[in-house]
């Protein structure tokens, strides 16, 4: 077990990738799957590794994403030695200059570091949804004598993306010899999960030498200016992961849960991933229910048609209501006659009697927290 | 300790012998219900939602399952720092000490831990019953009466009588005469088994009924009409809605079923009170394309890829291709292999249907529910008789086996 690892979710990117999902809420805080959110994800994993001590740096809308995570006791973090420390974006108003990049925050909680006594650090963004053991990650870092691992993925298709990715360049031996992160130009199929696993010692030193010569981004800065200095390798994750950072990849990624394999490998594969738990009854359907192809979490009502689609727990489907190929958060209501197809609601919207909402399969229709239409 | 008005001690040591093979190694407070809760589920969470966080928790028939499920009460919300949930076995004690004899002796030797807090008011209750109840308003109405004692009632059918305890009331609800299971009762208001009490008379009237060597110590037996006899303030408190003593195989399987309708009398979606239960980790239910759900309550972790209707399924219940499962209760973790019928059944925890089996099979026995028990393995087409029960010990009788064990494991 990785008792000696530490582990750090880094969710400070403040890019609204998600659109309306993410006005108020991280990427992380997104929810994901019915009833996880895609922090669940990491969190999971490390837990699952054996990782007693977990920082989870936030940004400033951090509130959907703290009254998720709690404490800490799904995840078994809740302890009185180690466990789950939450660690909030620091901002000095005399020195206020912008955004920050992820080397000020790590940075600015280096006391918790210090104080940590893990002699690894686990470090990863917060918005990948894979089921992966980590303990992998420590093994190529043992066998290759690396200094740092960072952890791949062979893209197979050429995925659509808005945003850059991370793509590498590996040698036959394994250690990466050139990265990018670009939008269109790729090195090669590996693209980077921005995972990466060190000696907590030589993270504090290159937030150091970053912090000195005024650099910000941790990737750029820290790892691409340094594939000379050190010995930086790549460990391949062969599974299921996916990146979410636009609101095609999060909705094409939902409805692959549809393929029964990857919901076992995803949920299953190498321990289970916890949520937060609420105590909701389990899903009623009645006489006129009409379900197929779909994932339900607990307390939805189903008394109308659900097809190809993933609903939220306590969503309710009255008679005669229909959605097809949608994503229904959270306490969702369809009400009677209604039509919802190719769509992604945010929790709370309530279609009233007789409307028809529907988006492309290409470009779903967003819509947004608390709707009523 | 701290002084609380009142406290909660709660029988739940019964071994429910008509559960048959259900209760082979759980109390009956632990058997699963309703998809996702156990018997139990339903007192803890009506203290919890009472405001009652003090409650004693009275075990003795294979506790073990009971004891991990309660823990300390965190999944009802009763881990407090003053109170909570305290599990109460039979101890040995300096002169011997001994088993509970009777509800009211298991209340008598933990007069002690009720000392502890001092209350004014407890109320007894029972792990065995379905019922969603508000304990405060009859606490209210217990203080309004200024009674020495109040009892839950519920009118029953006339003719179920004879299965009830029969309180005969006056007018203003004062009850005047009690009848343990009548053959001709003058009334059909039949305790709940839910009792206030106020705390220094029961306290009382407990350590006389120890003495008394001809007494059952039984709360409905012995210390009601011990009160009457002594002339004291007994109310009966009027409960008018769905209430289920789940004692048979019959009434548990019914009591599943009467979660099914369109607008069920207990209703469990209900959001200011919620049935609270230990919750398994499971990701969201998978409805397979060609799969049909009609009429029934599915827990998370289950995969359909065949029919379900009128049915209970419990977390993690596998159901294959061209298969049906109707009128049925299957628990947690039982994988139903392909083109199997399953009618009438309450299906155990962790079993194995094989492909082409027939459960509950239509003929003679069929108006009786078929029981499978926890871990049983029926081999591919095998047909089995309605109405019979069938567990690991009996299982090869009706050529199944059990669950990754040998017949030697078994039979030790």
């Amino acid at each position: 077990m990785m008792r000696d690892v530490m582990g750090i979710i880094n969710d400070t990117d403040i890019e609204h990738k998600l659109k309306d999902l993410t006005r108020v809420r991280s990427t992380a805080a997104v929810p994901f799957g019915g009833r996880y959110r895609i922090i669940d994800f990491v969190l999971s994993n490390m837990a699952n590794a054996g990782i007693k001590n977990i920082g989870i740096l936030t940004q400033s809308y951090n509130r959907s994403l703290l009254d998720h995570v709690d404490s800490g006791k799904e995840w078994d973090l809740l302890s009185k030695r180690d466990g789950l420390f939450i660690l909030p974006p620091i901002f000095r108003y005399d020195q206020f200059t912008g955004n920050l990049g992820d080397v000020d925050h790590y940075y600015n909680h280096m006391d918790y570091f210090t104080r940590s006594r893990q002699q690894y650090v686990l470090i990863s963004s917060s918005n990948v949804v894979y089921n992966m053991d980590f303990r992998d990650i420590q093994q190529c870092y043992e066998e290759k004598q690396a200094d740092i691992v960072l952890v791949y993925k062979n893209a197979v298709t050429e995925e659509n993306n808005n945003f850059r990715v991370l793509s590498l360049l590996i040698d036959n031996n394994g250690r990466i010899r050139d990265m990018a992160a670009s939008r269109e130009k790729k090195l090669s199929p590996a693209v980077a999960l921005e995972i990466a696993f060190m000696k907590k010692s030589l993270f504090m030193q290159i937030i150091d030498d970053c912090i000195a010569r005024g650099y910000r981004d941790f990737t750029k800065d820290g790892l691409i200016k340094n594939l000379e200095k050190y010995r930086i390798f790549g460990c391949e994750h062969q599974g299921f992961a996916a990146k979410i950072d636009s609101i095609h990849t999060y909705y094409r990624h939902s409805m692959g849960l549809l393929n029964p394999e990857v919901w076992k490998e995803l949920f299953f594969r190498h321990g289970s991933i916890y949520t937060k738990v609420k105590d909701e009854p389990p899903v009623k359907y009645q006489a006129s229910a009409m379900v197929s192809n779909s994932l339900l979490a607990n307390g939805c009502h189903i008394a109308g048609t659900v097809e190809n689609s993933i609903l939220g727990r306590g969503v309710t489907v009255h008679p005669g209501a229909v959605v097809r190929d949608s994503i229904i958060m959270q306490k969702g209501q369809i009400h009677r006659g209604a039509v919802v197809e190719n769509a992604i609601l945010d929790k709370d919207v309530v279609i009233t009697p007789g409307k028809q909402i529907r988006g492309e399969k290409e470009y779903p229709l967003v819509v947004e927290k608390q709707a009523v239409i | 300790m701290y002084k609380q008005e009142c406290i909660a001690m709660l029988l739940a040591g019964g071994q429910g012998t008509r559960l048959g093979i259900l209760t082979r190694k759980l109390a009956k407070p632990a058997v699963p219900f309703g998809g996702k809760y156990r018997i139990i589920d339903f007192t803890l969470s009506n203290c919890s939602n009472s405001g009652i966080y003090t409650v004693g928790v009275l075990t003795q028939y294979q506790p073990l399952i009971l004891n991990s499920y309660i823990g300390i009460g965190s999944h009802w919300d009763l881990d407090k720092k003053r109170g909570g949930v305290t599990v109460l076995p039979p101890y040995v004690r300096h002169d011997g000490g001994h088993w509970y004899l009777g509800t009211a002796n298991a209340v008598y030797q933990n007069i002690e831990f009720v000392d502890q807090y001092d209350p004014e008011y407890v109320l007894i209750l029972s792990g065995d019953h379905i019922y969603k109840m508000d304990y405060s308003l009859m606490l209210d109405y217990h203080k309004e009466k200024a009674a020495d004692a109040t009892i839950a009632v519920i009118e029953v059918p006339w003719e179920e009588t004879h299965r009830f305890g029969i309180m005969n009331t006056n007018l203003d609800n004062a009850i005047v005469e009690f009848q343990e299971k009548p053959r001709e009762a003058k009334n059909n208001l039949a305790s709940m088994g839910v009792y206030v009490f106020n705390w220094q008379l029961l306290r009382k009237i407990l350590i006389e009924d120890e003495m008394d060597k001809s007494s059952d110590h039984d709360f409905g037996k012995n210390l009601i009409p011990r009160l009457l006899e002594e002339g004291k303030r007994i109310y009966a408190y009027p409960f008018r809605h769905y209430w289920k003593d789940v004692g048979t195989i019959e009434s548990l399987w019914q009591a599943n079923m009467d979660l099914l309708h369109d607008q069920p009398e207990l209703d469990l979606y209900e959001k200011d009170w919620k049935i609270y239960s230990v919750n398994p980790n499971q990701p969201v239910q998978f409805i397979a394309p060609n799969a049909q759900v009609k009429k029934s309550l599915v827990n998370e972790g289950c995969q359909i890829y065949g029919s379900v209707e009128n049915s209970v399924l419990f977390p993690g219940v596998v159901v294959g291709e061209g298969s049906v499962i109707k009128d049925s209760v299957i628990m947690s973790d039982t994988v139903i292999g392909k083109n199997v019928t399953i009618e009438r059944a309450i299906i155990g925890e962790e079993c194995t249907v094989e492909d082409d089996c027939i459960i509950g099979q239509p003929g003679e026995g069929q108006e009786e529910i078929t029981v499978l028990g926890e871990n049983v393995v029926t081999v591919k087409a095998k047909n089995i008789p309605g109405g019979v029960e069938i567990n690991i010990e009996n299982c090869h009788e009706f050529g199944c086996c059990p669950n990754g064990l040998t017949k030697q494991e078994v039979i030790s």
